[in-house]
């Protein structure tokens, strides 16, 4: 509008593109033009990362084994229902070679780590190293805050407490001798996990922080004890507690076990006969769940996943089709444009 | 939410605290008033005697709070909302650690927040109240104490004080008046705040009272009076006042009320008897009913249902937690025993249905109501913002009142309207006459030499603001025609008019009825110039010449005379009757000889009545003294008659007025408001009928009818309902009715026509395709799908009635049919009627009648009034709108909008309402949506966890998703968004429809939102449950773990949510741009640094989801998924909305379609603008050319009876030709001197009325005359009778005429260029104007 009226009312509304709604203002509208060739690309894309993963997905190897042993047939029968140590072998064999790296997990099934109060039973500052939380854990650890003699425990909680402790070994068996593969437990936790999440208290040696405390009801030593070797890998900061302590989204889940990086198995498995030997401690025969050992490598997109590059072709081809289905109708019932 | 609250400075200290009555309930002056008073017993001047009572001081409290109170009671208020307790009663479920599945802060932060928000606005608003109140309480008035005036602030005057008052003073309390410096012990107020009505009210005192006069002898009154308790009747009074032994009777006339002001008057004294609380004032101003709109309600059901589905889905998870902790828990107990207070299966299952509840709550958060407030708040500020509803002659803005209706205004069906004021100006102009059968004032509408005439050289005291354009009737004045003469001497004689002369030449005249005024003002113009009067005389000046008649009597007007008539005898001693009244009564009373005339004047009369002009015909009779003195004597004795008083003095009247003489005719202009027809044909257009319901007589408001053009000529049939008895209406009703469907079922058994008619408007209006050819006949079953304005049947016959119609019904018809066996009748017949009028309504009725729509009909209603008589239907209709700028105040107080002009209404509507509807639906659709996406991933994760109420999400997340992450977008897109720009919401009116339907939003769009929210959420659960669950990082470690998982939903959820927006934003300002991208922005910022070492560091305990933000969203599968579940939520809706454009395009799609089309043509944007203002326009020109055969004439009379009463009483007169004196006393003006002069010497030749041409001083005319010697011609010597010196003081008085005035008829000018095509349409249409309109307006469109 012109500015001449200068001497304007003050009630005089004024006169911006704000108050007056008439902002500048992209106005899309969904023509034929835009929203058609646009299907088409996406369906394009979608069908060319689909192919892709597809491709990526088949490549990877898997091997799996159930070691749950509910079958009186299977080596690992014996020990699910004992109270002492227990060991137990499998073999299996590779026909080609599993090309490296090579991953070991270790999966359960039917287990409920996603569980509002089993995973909300942990203390955080305990697990960060600070003393006071040793000697006064959270009550969110309930029932494994406190022992029955209300001494308490450390690391607290059912989390802590139900870590998984069975062992493997992978053995090749060349020439009839069994060659162990060397598994290698480094890196397997999330890197803010092992040095920002999780802390040993400072205290050398490490027994002196846990005095007063009590083991987790369910482990067989204590936590300074996990790993004597290696003092990184022992405490909080154990990579198999770390692995543990990271719950899983899902009832049936995996969790990295060791890497196989090491001699002869840098690129892979060779085919052959191997042997897996488990100490069987963890017991899930109560509760009907499944254990299981599985050996993977990955691809640029990650392990074996099928799924994603067929839903990824299949949308594609919707849109594909879409695209089609859309240009009839808009040839058919066109669009008024040219009144 | 409450109100806007920029009420105008001036108003500010007496109208806050009406409008903040209710709070009156904390205020202290109302505490006292525990006990139910019976009878107030006030004794004057006697603080003491008084006190005893505990009556309400002066003293105003509207505030709600003190500094102290403000807390706990506006906590309190606060917690009275069902939302607030609720969440509330959310966040102690929280605190319970066995149930909490939340920290406590995802609730208590949002409430929080929405309580601190509200209370600050409460307080600002109190401390307004507190301001004003301080204001209105330190007034100063003047308190006679102990016998002198003192000045005392307006909360220290007490009940019993006697007061002064000042002319133009409020009232500070409600007084009985005592004295006066008017004789009588009369005074004037304006009631204008309290009732509206902007015309001066006499009020007289008591005449012992009166007699005491000064402060002195009022301070020993010692009277008492006793009356009844305070109460809100503001027209009653009732009271006895004792003093002296004697008992004299108290009335409303006695009293001056709270709010008044006094006018007119030099001072008066009153005694309070009312103060404060117990003012009719603050007794009137009710607590204002909260008006909640239809979406308000549909919401409040809406949320009752999703409270209901997510008590279902918490007993279904609680069922699943059951079996699950049975099945799988009690075995899983190795791991994670059940709490030893759980300890049991069942138990668990309660706490988790409370978990659940506390988890799924967001599907209705907090910020839903926040939301839509702010929205409403938005909206209502771009109302008062708009300055094209600013109106710069009354220097108002529309405002908007209260903030929660907005959305509403885009569902208005029905529109009830006031006349006077509203519809019109309240400002009458002498428009037409004709004289002896020539008619004046007919001018070219086209208005080629429409010039006004320039009356100062030819009469000093010629009013500068009157119009008229048609010089022949100067002329014939100025030649001296007789009967020319003698009609305006009519004009300036007979009337109630009261004069007053401010200074020299400035005459003011104070008119009962503003038709009057015109009349006489029209006179004076025409050198007939009413000066003063006095109970026997009338002084006025023809043509310059001083004349003083002796007024013997004035025939008064009433309602069943029609008519009034003066018996004057002129200074020759001729006596004449003059009467004027209305041209039914009137015609009939001449005189025999007069037949020729009387039809030709006669045929005036109803041109002047189809231009909806109102006319009176005027007639006169002289009478020779034995005629008047036989007559007097009768006159007297009915006068003095005891029994049947007015039947005898009508008889009376009758006898005399007869065998007159017919002069002519006049037709005054009820002014219309600026643009009203244009308004309400483009309204009628939107399928919003629009009822006028007013005061007025009926033959005035059909006139208005046909001229604002809610009447046509080519309306099928108007019925009358006017029967006095039940069962006369009851029968009016029925054949009305079986009138019309006799009529539509003519037409339609003829041709189908009238439907097909209908379906090719609404087809064109609403298709767009094809339009010209018509082709209607072969596709009106499928296009019939468009045409949805078709009222939906419900009671067979009366809805398929086609054809116009339109329902005039008197207030007394009325009475019966509002009764509960009729009213359903009544509707379903006036409900089929294109046009409804009711007339002399009672402000009660005109709320019955809007209360009688909103049973009936389920539609939405809106009232605009501007005066008091409409508060109640202003607060009774869905929506109340008042008229502002004018002078009362009261019908702006009662209403939720507030704008200057009615023709603002259409911008209100079909802008601004549309807008808010759209708005609103599109964001609760959208918002639905978004928590219904949101929530229910937790649902389908329960199936996965135990039904343990494990949350998805982060508990941030949560906290932050609703108030954070998704508000802004959307709140831009319900402030923001346009489907199409303001000027084409307004040139096609059927864009209204879909709110009137109810299209956008309702139960069945609510369950498409929510079922698409609900598909959303089981993408965004199970593409990530299925990638997941095998997904690893390219290091080997899996990506199965919950904080992966939960990341990974997050992103996508906040990505497919904004996505969503993106695509339900059709409008994207730089506003939804920012908030869009800033939103998603923000999420990733927030999500890294709650996700980042630092906070971690500091809170262990509470940030534990450290590095999981880096973590995932490095990995390519994680955003291959989110790209997924985006693609699977969105491209189905893509290809559904453009399929929809496509197959069932909205008539807003076209026209945004075709917007975009044109701007790429880039066609000048202002073309179809003006075609559909002619479109519009041609309507009036219609409405001209097909005149005829309707035989309608209005008369203008619309004041009270019992005015000519006062007058020969000389009660309401200052002492006599008072201002004349004084003002001659004053100015020693040359001019009005020599006519003093010449009064008193000179004695008139008896003529007979006419103006004897006297020798004029040429010379000295001359000069000023030059100046108009075009409308003159010099042809004639003026009939002007002046001294010398006169010339003088014209060429000083003649300036410029004033700046031309506002075209008074707007419609009938505008350029009839499509006229063609609207008349052609119009007469193979007999569906009327509408239809033609549309056709004219599909013409333009597509042209």
């Amino acid at each position: 509008m012109v500015k001449e009226e200068q001497e304007e009312s003050p009630n005089r509304p004024d006169n911006t593109a704000f108050t007056q709604q008439r902002l500048p203002a992209w106005q899309p509208i969904l023509s034929a033009s835009i929203v058609i060739p646009m299907f088409v690309l996406i369906g394009a894309a979608f069908i060319g990362v689909g192919v892709a993963l597809f491709i990526a997905s088949r490549d990877i190897q898997l091997q799996e084994l159930d070691y749950t042993g509910d079958d009186s047939a299977h080596p690992c029968y014996k020990c699910r229902s004992s109270t002492e140590k227990c060991t137990c072998s499998m073999t299996f064999s590779i026909p080609n070679l599993f090309k490296g790296p090579v991953f070991f997990y270790y999966g359960l099934t039917n287990y409920f780590q996603n569980q509002r109060k089993y995973g909300a039973s942990k203390d955080d500052n305990q697990l960060y190293g600070d003393l006071d939380y040793f000697k006064d854990p959270s009550s969110s650890c309930d029932p494994y805050t406190l022992d029955s003699r209300n001494i308490p425990i450390v690391p607290c909680g059912a989390l802590a407490n139900s870590m998984f402790n069975d062992t493997f070994s992978l053995s090749h068996v060349v020439n009839g001798t069994q060659k162990i593969v060397p598994l290698n437990g480094k890196g397997i936790a999330w890197w803010t996990d092992y040095n920002v999440k999780f802390r040993n208290p400072s205290v050398t040696p490490l027994i002196n922080a846990f005095n007063g405390t009590k083991k987790p009801t369910n482990w067989p030593k204590p936590a300074y004890e996990l790993d004597t070797t290696d003092v990184y890998n022992n405490g909080f900061i154990n990579q198999d507690f770390l692995v543990w302590m990271r719950r899983a989204a899902l009832p049936d889940f995996r969790k990295l076990y060791r890497r196989i990086t090491h001699d002869d198995y840098v690129n892979g498995l060779p085919a052959g006969n191997y042997t897996l030997t488990i100490e069987y401690n963890y017991p899930v025969y109560s509760f009907n769940g499944r254990k299981k050992v599985v050996l993977s490598n990955v691809s640029w997109m990650g392990g074996k996943n099928d799924f994603l590059g067929i839903a990824y072709i299949v949308v594609g081809s919707m849109c594909v089709v879409m695209s089609i289905v859309m240009l009839i109708v808009y040839a058919k019932f066109k669009f008024a444009e040219d009144d | 939410m409450t109100v806007l609250k920029d009420i105008p400075e001036k108003w500010l200290p007496v109208v806050l605290p009406i409008k903040k009555k209710k709070k009156t309930g904390f205020g202290g002056g109302k505490a006292k008033k525990k006990r139910t008073e019976e009878e107030r017993k006030v004794k004057a001047n006697d603080r003491e005697h008084n006190e005893k009572f505990q009556y309400a001081s002066n003293c105003i409290v509207t505030s709600k709070y003190n500094i102290l109170t403000f807390l706990p009671v506006n906590l309190f208020e606060q917690f009275q909302e069902v939302a607030n307790t609720y969440f509330l009663f959310l966040l102690i479920l929280q605190l319970i650690p066995q149930i909490s599945s939340l920290s406590w802060f995802t609730t208590i932060v949002p409430l929080a927040l929405v309580l601190s928000i509200t209370a600050v606005k409460d307080a600002t608003d109190d401390y307004f109240r507190h301001k004003s109140d301080n204001q209105v309480n330190n007034r100063q008035s003047q308190v006679l104490i102990r016998g002198s005036l003192q000045n005392e602030k307006w909360m220290n005057v007490k009940v019993g004080d006697v007061i002064k008052l000042e002319n133009n003073q409020f009232v500070a309390a409600d007084l009985l008046l005592l004295s006066s410096t008017e004789p009588h012990g009369l005074c004037y107020i304006e009631t204008a705040e309290l009732d509206g009505e902007t015309n001066m009210k006499v009020r007289q005192s008591v005449s012992v009272t009166a007699e005491l006069g000064d402060p002195n002898n009022l301070a020993s009154f010692d009277g008492e009076v006793v009356c009844e308790p305070p109460n809100n009747k503001l027209d009653r009074f009732c009271g006895t006042l004792y003093w002296r032994e004697k008992k004299y009777p108290l009335t409303n006339q006695n009293m001056l009320l709270r709010g008044c002001v006094l006018r007119n008057t030099e001072a008066c004294y009153g005694l309070v008897i009312f103060a404060g609380p117990d003012t009719k004032l603050m007794q009137n101003s009710g607590r204002t009913k909260f008006k909640r709109t239809s979406i308000d309600r549909l919401m409040n059901t809406l949320v009752l249902w999703i409270f209901g589905f997510l008590v279902c889905m918490g007993v279904i998870l609680a069922v699943g937690n059951a079996v699950w902790e049975r099945e799988v828990g009690s075995l899983f107990q190795s791991y994670l025993p059940w709490d030893p207070p759980v300890d049991n299966f069942m138990f668990s299952a309660f706490l988790s249905f409370w978990s659940y509840i506390i988890i799924l709550n967001t599907v209705v958060p907090i910020s839903l109501y926040v939301s839509v407030e702010v929205i409403r708040l938005g909206h209502s500020y771009f109302i008062n913002w708009d300055r094209q509803m600013f109106c710069s002659r009354c220097n108002t803005a529309a405002e908007s009142r209260t903030t929660t209706l907005n959305e509403e205004l885009g569902q208005v069906e029905y529109i009830f309207s006031d006349k006077t004021g509203t519809l019109t100006q309240n400002i009458m102009t002498f428009n037409k006459c004709s004289i002896n059968g020539q008619t004046y004032g007919e001018v070219d509408p086209l208005g080629k030499q429409r010039k006004r005439l320039d009356f100062t050289p030819f009469n000093p005291l010629a009013n500068p603001d009157f119009c008229f354009y048609d010089e022949k009737l100067l002329e014939s004045v100025k030649v001296g025609d007789l009967h020319t003469h003698e009609f305006f001497r009519l004009l300036s004689l007979c009337h109630t008019v009261m004069s007053e002369e401010k200074s020299e030449g400035e005459l003011v005249y104070k008119a009962q009825s503003p038709d009057e005024g015109a009349l006489v003002t029209a006179a004076r113009n025409f050198g007939f110039v009413f000066r003063s009067r006095t109970p026997g005389t009338i002084t006025t000046i023809e043509m310059g010449r001083t004349v003083t008649y002796s007024l013997l009597a004035i025939l008064d007007f009433n309602n069943i005379r029609k008519r009034m008539s003066v018996i004057v005898r002129s200074p020759e001693g001729r006596i004449c009757l003059y009467c004027k009244g209305a041209d039914t009564v009137l015609l009939e009373r001449l005189h025999p000889c007069n037949q020729e005339l009387m039809s030709i004047t006669s045929d005036h009369l109803n041109e002047y009545g189809a231009d909806g002009l109102r006319t009176l015909a005027l007639a006169y009779r002289e009478l020779s003294e034995d005629e008047w003195e036989a007559w007097s004597e009768s006159h007297r004795c009915a006068d003095k008659a005891t029994d049947c008083r007015e039947d005898r003095l009508a008889a009376a009247y009758d006898k005399i007025e007869q065998d007159m003489k017919l002069l002519g005719a006049t037709a005054i202009e009820d002014k219309l408001q600026e643009g009203v027809p244009e308004t309400i044909a483009l309204l009628s257009l939107a399928n919003i009928k629009i009822w006028v319901l007013t005061g007025d007589k009926q033959e005035t408001a059909v006139n208005i009818g046909y001229s604002c053009k809610m009447l046509t000529d080519d309306m099928t049939e108007v019925f009358i309902i006017g029967g006095h008895t039940v069962q006369s209406v009851r029968q009016e009703l029925r054949s009305a009715r079986e009138r019309m469907i006799e009529l539509s079922r003519a037409k339609d058994g003829g041709k189908t026509e009238g439907m097909e008619a209908w379906a090719e408007a609404c087809f064109m209006g609403n298709g767009m395709k094809d339009g010209q050819e018509g082709d209607c006949t072969s596709g009106r079953g499928s296009k019939q799908l468009h045409c949805s304005s078709f009222p939906p049947s419900a009671s067979g016959d009366m809805d398929s009635i086609s054809g116009e119609f339109a329902l005039i019904i008197s207030g007394h018809s009325l009475a019966h049919a509002l009764e509960a066996d009729m009213e359903a009748e009544f509707v379903s017949t006036a409900c089929a009627c294109k046009a409804v009028i009711c007339c002399r309504v009672t402000p009660l009725q005109k709320a019955q009648v809007v209360e009688l729509i909103k049973k009936h009909k389920k539609a939405v209603t809106l009232a605009i009034g501007d005066g008091a008589n409409d508060v109640s239907m202003i607060k009774s209709a869905h929506i109340g709108v008042g008229i502002s700028g004018q002078e009362g105040i009261q019908a702006v107080l009662a209403s939720d909008y507030s704008f200057a002009q009615f023709r603002f209404l259409q911008r209100l509507l079909l802008v601004h309402g549309r807008w808010s509807y759209l708005r609103m639906c599109r964001f609760l659709c959208y918002f639905f949506y978004k928590n219904f996406a949101f929530t229910m991933v937790h649902f389908w994760f329960g199936f996965f966890c135990g039904f343990s109420a494990q949350t998805v999400y982060d508990q941030y997340f949560i906290t932050l998703y609703n108030i954070v992450y998704t508000s802004l977008p959307v709140l831009a897109m319900g402030v923001f968004d346009q489907d199409v720009p303001d000027h084409r919401s307004l040139e096609y009116p059927k864009l209204y429809e879909p709110g009137q339907l109810n299209l956008l939003f309702n139960k069945k769009e609510f369950f498409i939102c929510i079922t698409q929210g609900i598909y959303t959420s089981v993408v965004l659960f199970f593409v990530p449950y299925a990638v997941l669950s095998d997904a690893t990082q390219s290091n080997g470690v899996p990506l199965a773990d919950y904080q992966t998982f939960t990341v990974t939903t997050a992103t996508a959820l906040v990505i497919v949510v904004s996505v969503q927006i993106a695509l339900d934003t059709g409008f994207w300002t730089v506003f939804n741009h920012m908030f869009v991208w800033g939103s998603v922005g923000s999420y990733f910022t927030i999500m890294f640094a709650l996700h980042s070492q630092t906070l971690f560091r500091i809170f262990p305990n509470q940030f534990r989801f450290i590095g999981s933000a880096q973590n995932t969203l490095l990995q390519p599968v994680v955003w291959l998924t989110i790209a997924l579940a985006t693609a699977i939520c969105v491209v189905p809706v893509l290809a559904f909305r453009f399929l929809k454009l496509d197959l069932k395009p909205q008539l807003s799609d076209t026209v945004r379609h075709t917007q975009l089309a044109r701007q790429k043509r880039r066609k000048p944007a202002g073309r179809s603008m003006a075609g559909t203002w002619r479109g519009t326009g041609s309507v009036s020109e219609g409405r001209l050319g097909a005149r005829g055969g309707s035989r309608r004439s209005g008369y203008a009379f619309s004041h009270q009876e019992g005015f000519g009463e006062l007058i020969t009483s000389g009660k309401n007169m200052r002492l006599s030709s008072l201002a004349l004196a004084n003002f001659a006393s004053k100015h020693s003006s040359s001019w009005i001197e020599t006519l003093r002069r010449k009064k008193n010497n000179h004695t008139p030749p008896s003529t007979s009325g006419e103006c004897s041409p006297a020798p004029s001083n040429m010379s000295g005319m001359g000069p000023a005359l030059s100046n108009s010697s075009s409308v003159l011609g010099g042809s004639q010597e003026t009939p002007i009778e002046e001294e010398t010196d006169t010339a003088v003081v014209l060429s000083s008085l003649s300036h410029p005429a004033a700046s031309e005035p506002a075209e008074p008829r707007a419609p009938a000018q505008v350029a009839p260029a499509d006229s063609s095509t609207s008349a052609a349409a119009r007469t193979d249409s007999p569906g009327g104007w509408t239809r033609s309109l549309e056709t004219v307006q599909v013409s333009c469109f597509f042209s």
